[in-house]
Order: structure tokens, then sequence, then C-alpha cells
């Protein structure tokens, strides 16, 4: 790793005017991908912003099916509330399977999604649960924060600090995990809100990233079962195609991911 | 035996200090005025090397030299040997290129080493190393062994034509194409045996020193056999003479093979103090590892076996092409030809074998010897052609082989090999009945209703072991002999050092060792230190690989201990005025037979060295050597059975029984022996399942990392059901066969054969991943 200048913020207002002083700036929190990056020499921010010890971006709430989980919130805080786990299980699931309990123990919720890996877990929740993203700045719906691989609505000095969704009345994640990173070759969050709205999340095998799967959504809307899924096709050109799995594959996981993510919710 | 001898599972005295974090791995030590090496390695697969600018690295904080190929041939400093010779079928040699440590004027795989930066720490040689800038002329690459031969491929080495290194051949071509030509039934496969990285969990490293004053060199590396390090970096890299050169191979984290060679940042380092007059430290990162690491495996076969009307094997012809990379490593040569094609008689009685192989350079990293070097791949041929044959002819996987097995002993092999013991009826009979074969319709129709996919594949694997007969392998090729050597030395107060020119880097040696001095004399294993890696205590060595440690290291450790112990009982006769033949050693004391009359062991010990009253004219002290030359190979075999669930939705496998029944000879400590089998199975699942060094065309490995190379987890593998047949080896005085190797050997054909049976298709690659499986199933 190259040298760096490291900052402890304590507050969003202190971390955002650190980031504004310093010259090539990064926010970091969990660092799970950040600082990987860095020790390959393929990131090379002048300052780190560290932004774990700030107390306002921690915590769960769950108040009358709202939901709202702070950015610094880690992954093993996640998958270890009971009181998320009542509302929302499926997200606790999530959380639970992602990297190993290293990763789980430092990485945070608003670093997945700003991150936004394209094999990541988080982004098929949040826009499965149709999330409002709020940062120091704005509020942002989860379909419009996501914009494409590695990349979101935020800006440079824009910052997470919480997410916040109607705690649906039925939802499940169903996960492929590559067989050698174990992130998503397809994972697919389906929610079924209070009203009777399906929303479908898929991560993994999408060729722009995190993506809804309308025709999934129309079709289990209609009719709430494994087997409305039978005849909804995935398009194969929107797939990834890599050495773990073509687009062909991808595009049968999802489908298959979708079904089980159905089937777990009940 | 004792409570700690022969068969005890005594727990290994080396893991208090591993699991405490104490053990010392050569990144552990620091030397004052220590600077650090970090090299410029090609992104390029193949290019030219136009120009080196130095200036920008050289400017920067804590560079103290920038070095390239030309300044190290220029200091005389030799190019890396091939250490077995391998004639074409024609009688030509080898055609081997030249490989410098560093690079001169042409990169052959991406992470070649084309410069190196040393200061005074890690990250300020790293980031000069970056600041290093080459201007290459991009060649085209080649990483296809098969492509490679063809006419207009790239080529890579002008010594080699079209690539091709040697085109060797064992066995009577005539006799085998009559014997499939007029056989009843013929089977034929074709196979990739894929590419796979080492990933020791210690990444190599190496930490050099000059002595100005004494002209003399420390090396400190993560090597298998130093002893051989210091041979071959004195004789041929011109380093320093062999009296002026220690080579120190501490704790080593684990090898596989892939630490047995002397690569180039172990000369560049020595080179390097040298020259710059500081202890200069490498240690690889993992990415390095990934690059420059030895790789293991690939080859490309194409097989064919012929039964007659009995469905007994008429005749076997073997066709391979075996991928050495960019470079021939040390043992590469030897490994697709002795260590490979003769074993391909497998445990079946076959008169007429023919193998054919080609040895290739592509623009990928060097390809050497891997947990089982040569033996996965032979076993791997035969055992796949076998289940195929089987399902081809309508029969019982196990009854051919039964029909097939060799059952007298000494069975001399049409290709070189003379099996000296085995018994494959009986490991067969027990991994079936561990495995309950007979159940298994039962249990496939049982997966089926739960829309589960069930298969159950075989393989009875043999390997050869212990190796080698120094005279024999000389005579096929090999540059070095393949004994061992061994002293123990008796302490006046009866603790005893044994030194060992095998090493450990993971097999327990330090506990398994002493069960000998258990077994021999009753002395207790703490009593016991054994030392090895490190070429100033230990006389010599070979080291340890290919499962010798046990057959030949221990065997050598065995003669030095009948001279200890002759020599006590001489003096213990002497000074009990008794007979030296009534001298019984037992639970620590030397008695003599049906008399009440004894002394302790340290009594006698003490005697040999006060040196007061000894027999007349003996020497004293209480110290022997001994070498050790094997007679024979020995021959290792066992049956595996593996039982598979595939999702069909998805093509994922679950081994949910995995059957491992070995005939390792005797075992001195089966909790090791269960430790290594466990090990070497979970490499073979590795393989089988998970591992796949792939590089794209343009020679870029695409699996540079564990985000893309999959490593077996404990939770892709199950509890695996061992048990152990022995047949005494009656070539080595303690019996034993080896057992490092076996279950990366045995295991990756039972898996194949076991997702094939489930799936229905005979045709799926290594690693069977869930993607590929998904695709034959759907093919």
């Amino acid at each position: 790793m190259y040298e760096v200048n490291y900052h402890r913020a304590t507050s969003v207002e202190e971390a955002a005017a650190l980031f504004a002083k310093a010259g090539d700036a990064k926010f970091v929190a969990g660092g799970q991908t950040l600082i990987p990056t860095m020790k390959q020499h393929l990131a090379a921010p002048s300052d780190l912003v560290d932004l774990r010890h700030i107390t306002a971006l921690k915590g769960i709430t769950v108040s009358g099916g709202q939901v709202t989980i702070g950015a610094g919130t880690t992954h093993a805080e996640v998958a270890g509330s009971a009181q998320l786990r009542s509302a929302c299980a499926a997200i606790c699931d999530l959380a639970g399977h992602i990297g190993d309990p290293a990763v789980r123990h430092m990485g945070t919720l608003g670093g997945s999604i700003a991150n936004n890996d394209p094999a990541a877990d988080y982004p098929a929740a949040m826009v499965a649960l149709n999330a409002a993203i709020r940062t120091n700045k704005r509020t942002l719906a989860a379909e419009d924060f996501f914009t494409g691989l590695f990349e979101t609505a935020l800006e440079a000095d824009e910052i997470i600090v919480s997410v916040s969704f109607q705690a649906p009345a039925k939802c499940a994640y169903a996960k492929f995990p590559n067989p050698a990173s174990r992130y998503a070759m397809a994972g697919v969050f389906v929610a079924r809100g209070t009203d009777g709205s399906v929303r479908v999340g898929v991560t993994g095998a999408g060729s722009s990233g995190v993506f809804r799967h309308s025709g999934m959504e129309r079709a289990l809307a209609a009719n709430w079962s494994t087997g409305a899924l039978d005849n909804v096709s995935v398009d194969e050109n929107m797939m990834l195609s890599d050495i773990h799995g073509d687009a062909a594959y991808r595009a049968n996981l999802v489908k298959v991911m979708a079904k089980r993510a159905v089937a777990a919710a009940g | 035996m004792g409570m700690e001898g022969i068969g005890a599972r005594v727990k290994r005295k080396e893991d208090q200090r591993f699991i405490t974090g104490k053990g010392r791995y050569t990144d552990d030590f620091r030397m004052p005025g220590m600077h650090h090496a970090a090299f410029v390695r090609s992104p390029h697969a193949h290019a030219r090397v136009r120009s080196i600018d130095k200036s920008k690295a050289e400017a920067m904080p804590g560079v103290i030299a920038v070095l390239d190929g030309r300044q190290l041939t220029g200091d005389g400093i030799g190019n890396l040997i091939c250490g077995w010779m391998i004639h074409s079928r024609d009688g030509s040699p080898m055609k081997m290129g030249a490989w410098s440590a560093i690079a001169t004027e042409r990169v052959r795989y991406v992470g070649d080493a084309a410069a190196v930066v040393i200061a005074d720490s890690q990250a300020r040689a790293r980031a000069a190393a970056e600041a290093v800038v080459i201007d290459y002329e991009v060649l085209a690459a080649v990483v296809d062994p098969v492509a490679a031969m063809q006419a207009g491929a790239p080529q890579l080495h002008t010594e080699a034509p079209n690539n091709l290194i040697y085109d060797w051949e064992i066995g009577d071509a005539k006799a085998v194409d009559a014997a499939l030509a007029s056989a009843a039934h013929v089977t034929e496969i074709e196979i990739h045996n894929n590419r796979l990285v080492p990933n020791a969990m210690e990444p190599r490293a190496a930490l050099a020193s000059y002595d100005a004053a004494e002209d003399h060199f420390t090396l400190y590396t993560t090597s298998q056999n130093p002893h051989v390090a210091r041979l071959v970096l004195s004789a041929f890299y011109q380093v320093a003479p062999e009296h002026k050169l220690r080579v120190i191979a501490p704790d080593v984290g684990g090898g596989f093979g892939s630490k047995i060679y002397i690569y180039p940042e172990e000369i560049v380092c020595l080179w390097a103090s040298k020259r710059t007059g500081v202890p200069v430290k490498w240690t690889a990162e993992r990415s390095e590892s990934f690059l420059a690491d030895a790789h293991g495996r690939d080859h490309v076969t194409r097989a064919r076996i012929g039964f007659d009307a009995n469905h007994r094997i008429t005749g076997f012809k073997v066709d391979t092409v075996a991928n050495l990379g960019g470079y021939m490593s040390l043992f590469s040569s030897c490994v697709p030809t002795y260590l490979y094609a003769t074993l391909l008689s497998g445990q079946y009685d076959i008169a007429n074998i023919h193998c054919n192989v080609k040895a290739v350079y592509t623009n990928t990293a060097p390809v050497d010897a891997y947990r089982g070097a040569g033996r996965p791949e032979a076993t791997f041929v035969v055992e796949r052609i076998m289940e195929t044959a089987a399902r081809e002819l309508g029969l019982d996987p196990a009854e051919l082989r039964r029909k097939n097995f060799i059952r007298s002993f000494p069975h001399q092999t049409p290709v070189i090999m003379a099996y000296d013991a085995g018994d494959y009826d009986a490991t067969l009979e027990a991994a079936l009945k561990a495995a309950d074969y007979a159940g298994f319709a039962a249990r496939r129709a049982e997966a089926e209703k739960r829309g589960r996919k069930r298969g159950i594949g075989l393989s009875c694997y043999i390997e050869a072991c212990g190796i080698a007969p120094s005279a024999a392998v000389g005579s096929l090729g090999a540059g070095v002999g393949l004994w061992e050597s061994a002293e123990v030395r008796v302490n006046p107060v009866g603790t005893i050092e044994i030194l060992t020119g095998s090493h450990s880097h993971g097999q327990g040696h330090e506990t398994t060792f002493a069960q000998l001095i258990a077994e021999r004399f009753g002395l207790p294993v703490a009593n016991v230190s054994v030392l090895h890696g490190d070429t100033d205590k230990v006389q010599f060595g070979m080291g340890t690989y290919g499962s010798r440690s046990g057959a030949v290291g221990m065997s050598a450790i065995h003669k030095a201990l009948d001279k200890v112990e002759a020599k006590a009982k001489k003096i213990a006769a002497h000074l009990m005025e008794a007979d030296e033949g009534d001298i019984v050693i037992e639970n620590g004391e030397v008695k003599v037979a049906g008399t009440d009359k004894k002394l302790g062991w340290h009594e006698v010990c003490l005697a040999a060295y006060t040196a007061h009253n000894l027999p007349a004219g003996m020497e004293p002290g209480l110290k022997e050597t001994a070498f050790y030359d094997p007679a024979n190979f020995t021959f290792p075999a066992g049956a595996y059975v593996c039982e598979v669930e595939v999702d069909p939705d998805t093509g994922t496998t679950q081994i949910v029984q995995f059957v491992a029944a070995d005939d390792f000879g005797v075992i001195i400590n089966p909790m090791i022996v269960e430790g290594q089998v466990h090990g070497g199975i979970a490499q073979g699942i590795g393989q089988a399942l998970l591992e796949n060094a792939v590089y794209n065309a343009d020679g870029q490995l695409v699996t540079a990392s564990y985000m893309d190379y999959a490593m077996p987890r404990a939770d892709d593998l199950p509890s695996f059901k061992l048990s152990t047949h022995v047949t005494v080896c009656p070539n080595n005085p303690l019996g034993m066969k080896g057992c490092g190797e076996a279950g990366a050997i045995g295991s990756p054909p039972a898996l194949i054969n076991a997702i094939t049976n489930a799936i229905g298709n005979n045709n799926l690659a290594m690693p069977a991943s869930p993607s590929r499986v998904w695709a034959a199933m759907h093919a």
C-alpha cells in the first residue's frame, strides 16, 4: 500500500469537512473492498476519512413496519438483529451470508451499496425493498441510486447516512455463490408488499449490475407462486459471461434463484 | 511398540509452536541492514525487452539498486537448469531454451522477472519497481500446448523448433497397435488434466546475506530440499561454492512440490546481497505466487484401451501433450515421462502399453511437480478409461477392475515399474463395503424422488513413492541420486538428536521420526529432537517430495539406529560383563536377558562419553551416520469410492460420501497418516471440482487471485471414511510405502466418475464446476 493520510471522523459533518480539506480523499467504512484495492496499488487516495466511529451512522430501528438501518451498521449486526429479523428476516439472512465472519464484522451496509459491486448482495435487496437511501445531502430511491457497474448517483463528497424501507408482507433472498469468490453469480431478492405489489431485484448476473425483473414482477403479482415463473423468460443478452458461467447459465440461475426465493418467502 | 512407538497416535510435537504463532518462517527472520527486493514482472505473455529506464526508480527514496538481467549474467550467474535429461524417441536430447533468473532480452510469460529493485523497505521497493520503465515490443503469444506445436505458432525458444521440447515414448507401439486392432472392444477417451496453482499457505520467500570477511553466503529460503538448493546454486548458478554457502529452510508452511525448485528469486537475492553489500529479503505476495510459482498438471491426453471377449485388457495406448510453460523448471521434464507413463499399468495386468509424450513450451508459468506429480495424471487416464469401458461394456465397474487386477507379486509391468507387494482386492472390497456399494441403487432412487441426481464412482489407484533407487533414476536421466542420509546423535545424558536430510513442511517429521527412537529404545519422544533444513547442521540430504521421507528418510534413520544400538550393546555388555548377544534395550533400560542385571540408558550413554571403561579399541562417543539408497520404488495403492448428488437446476455437486481404503504399508502414526490422506483428498477434490488455472488467449492469467481461483473450503468437503490395509513393503527395513500424495492421486477420477454417472453424460472436464455440469446435463 502507498502511504496515505488517515483521518478519523466522529460526525458526518466532520467527515465532510475533512474530505473537503484533503487532496484526493476517499471515505472508508469497513474497508473490505477499498483496503485490498489499495494494497494491490489499484487505488491510491492521498487521504482516508474513516466513517466507522460516527455513532449517528450506526444502529437499526424498526417502528410500525418502517425499518431504518444506519449506513455504518455491519453485516454481522444486520444478521444478528432480532428486531430486524422479526420485521424482515430475509435481509438478516442475506447479511449473514456475505463473505466470512471477518468480512461481516468489518463490512457495512453503506460501504457495500456505495461500492455497488455488480455481484454484491445488498443492492438486490435495496431495489426489491424499494429502499430510500438517505445521504448527508438528499434522499434517493434505490433504483435511482444504483447507476451501473460500481457506479452510483453519489457525489464524491456525499455520505450515505441510512437506508429505510417499509417491511414487506413477504420476502426472501436466494443466492447462487461463485465457487471461488462466493459473491453472487445470481442473487434474487423477491418482495411482496402489504398492498400486493411485487418487486424482484437481481444481482450478480446482469451485465449492467443490479436490475429489477419486470416480467417476474408481473407474473408474481398476478400469482405469487413458483409456478408463476415457469413461463417467464430471462434475457441472456442482459447477462454476464465469464469463466464461471456463460450468459445462458446465468439466465438459468436467475430463474432458479427467483423460484427458490419465492418458495422460501412462503 | 511402546506408548509412542510405531503405530501410536502420538500428537504432533511441532503443533505447539505452529498453533500458538511461534513457528519461525523465512519472512520472520531479520538481519541488521536488511533491504527488500521487489521484482519488476512482465505484464506481457511474450515480448522483447527493447530498453529499461531505471532513472526514475533509482532516484526514489530508499532505493539502493535497480538491477537487470544483463548485469546478472555479466556477473557470471548461470542460467536455470533442468535436472533430468529426457531423450526423444529419435535419440536426440531434449531441446531446452535458456532461462536467465532475470530476463535479458525476452520475457515469456506474465510474471517473468525483468528487473529487480532493492530498497530499504518493502513498500519503497515495490513503489520503485512500478517506476521502472520497460519498453516492450509485444510478440504474439501461445498458451495452448496443442496449438503451440502447429506451424506458424509463436516460437518461444530458438533451441526448440515448433516449441517441441521432446517427443518421448515408452513401450512397444507395434504390439499395442496389434492388440488394439484385434481387440473385441476398444474404448477411447480424450481428457484435459487441468492446470493447478499450488497455493501453499506460506508464500515463497528468500533472505540472503553475504559476509565479505569470510566470502560466505547465508540463504534462508522456503525449500523442501535445502541441500539440493545449495548444490544447484553452487554447481550451476555460480553463486558460490558449496562450502561458502549455507542454506537454511526453517519452518516452511506447505510445499506440495512447489518449493522443490530453485527459483529465480533465490538466485537474485543471493547475487544482490553481494552486489549491494546488504542482506536482501524477498517475500512473495499472493499475487506473485499465482503468477510465478511453478504450476502443476496441464496435460492433454488421448487414450485407447482394448479388451478381449473376456473383458481382459489386451493393450493400452496413450498420447499426451504436456504443457511445460515458458521455461523448463528443475524437474519438469521427468514429471510427464518417468513419473507418469510408468504408472499407466495402474493396478492391472496389461501386457502391452505404449505412451507417447510431447512436451511443449507455451507462454505460461513453468509447470513442474505438484502433489502426486505425474501419478495423478496417470491415474486419471487409467481410472477414467476403466470406468468408461465398464459403462460401454455394460459391466459393473468394480467387476471390470477385478477381472484385470494384478494378483501375483513381484509384477513387472511393461512400463519399467516392478510392483513389489499389494492386495488390490482387499482395498477394493473394503472400500465397496464401507461405501455400501450394494445399496447404491436404493439411494439413487430415493434421491430421484427429491429431485437429485445421485451417482457413484470408483478409482483404484497405484503410485510409486519412496523415490528412488539412485542407480535406476540415474540410468533414466536424473541429475541427482535419490538416497537419504541420517545422523543419530546420542548425548551423554541419553537424549537424542536426529539429523535428517528430509525436510518437514507440514508432514510431522519431528513426531514420527522421534517415534522410531521410542520404538527402538523405549525412550519418550520428548527426549528426542529432530533437526532438519540447515546445510550447516545436517551432513547432506535429498529433501522431501514424492512421499519419500518415510520409506527413504526413515530407513536412513533406521540404519543409523542399528549402528547406535550395536555400539550401545557392546558398551553395556562390557560394563555388565555379559555377552553382547544377551543385551536387550527396552523401556529406557539396557538389560542382560534372563538376569536382573541392568543399566539405565543414560548410564550407557554417559559411559560412551566419559570413555573411562570402554571395550578395548572402541572409539568414545555414541553418534552414527547412515546413508540409505532404496532398492526399489514403493507402491502405495488403494481404492476410493465417491458418491455425489447433483442439483439438476444449478449443476451443483454435493459430495455425500467419500470412502478411501489405502495400503501404505507399515504406518508409524495413524493420526498423521489420516491427516495426510484428508489433505490429499481435499486437494484432489479441489482439482476435480473447483481449481483451474486459466490463461486467456493473450496469455493473461485470468485466475490470478482467490476471486477467480476456487480453493476448496471446508464446506465443499464431506467427512471422509478412511481405512488402511497393510501389505508390508519388502524393499525397506520398516516396510513403509508412503502416504503423502495418495489422496490427491486417487480422488479426482472417483469424483468425475461419480458425477458422470449421476448425470448420464461421460463428457465432463475438470474442474466439474456447476456451470459445466449443468451444460453437460443439457448437452
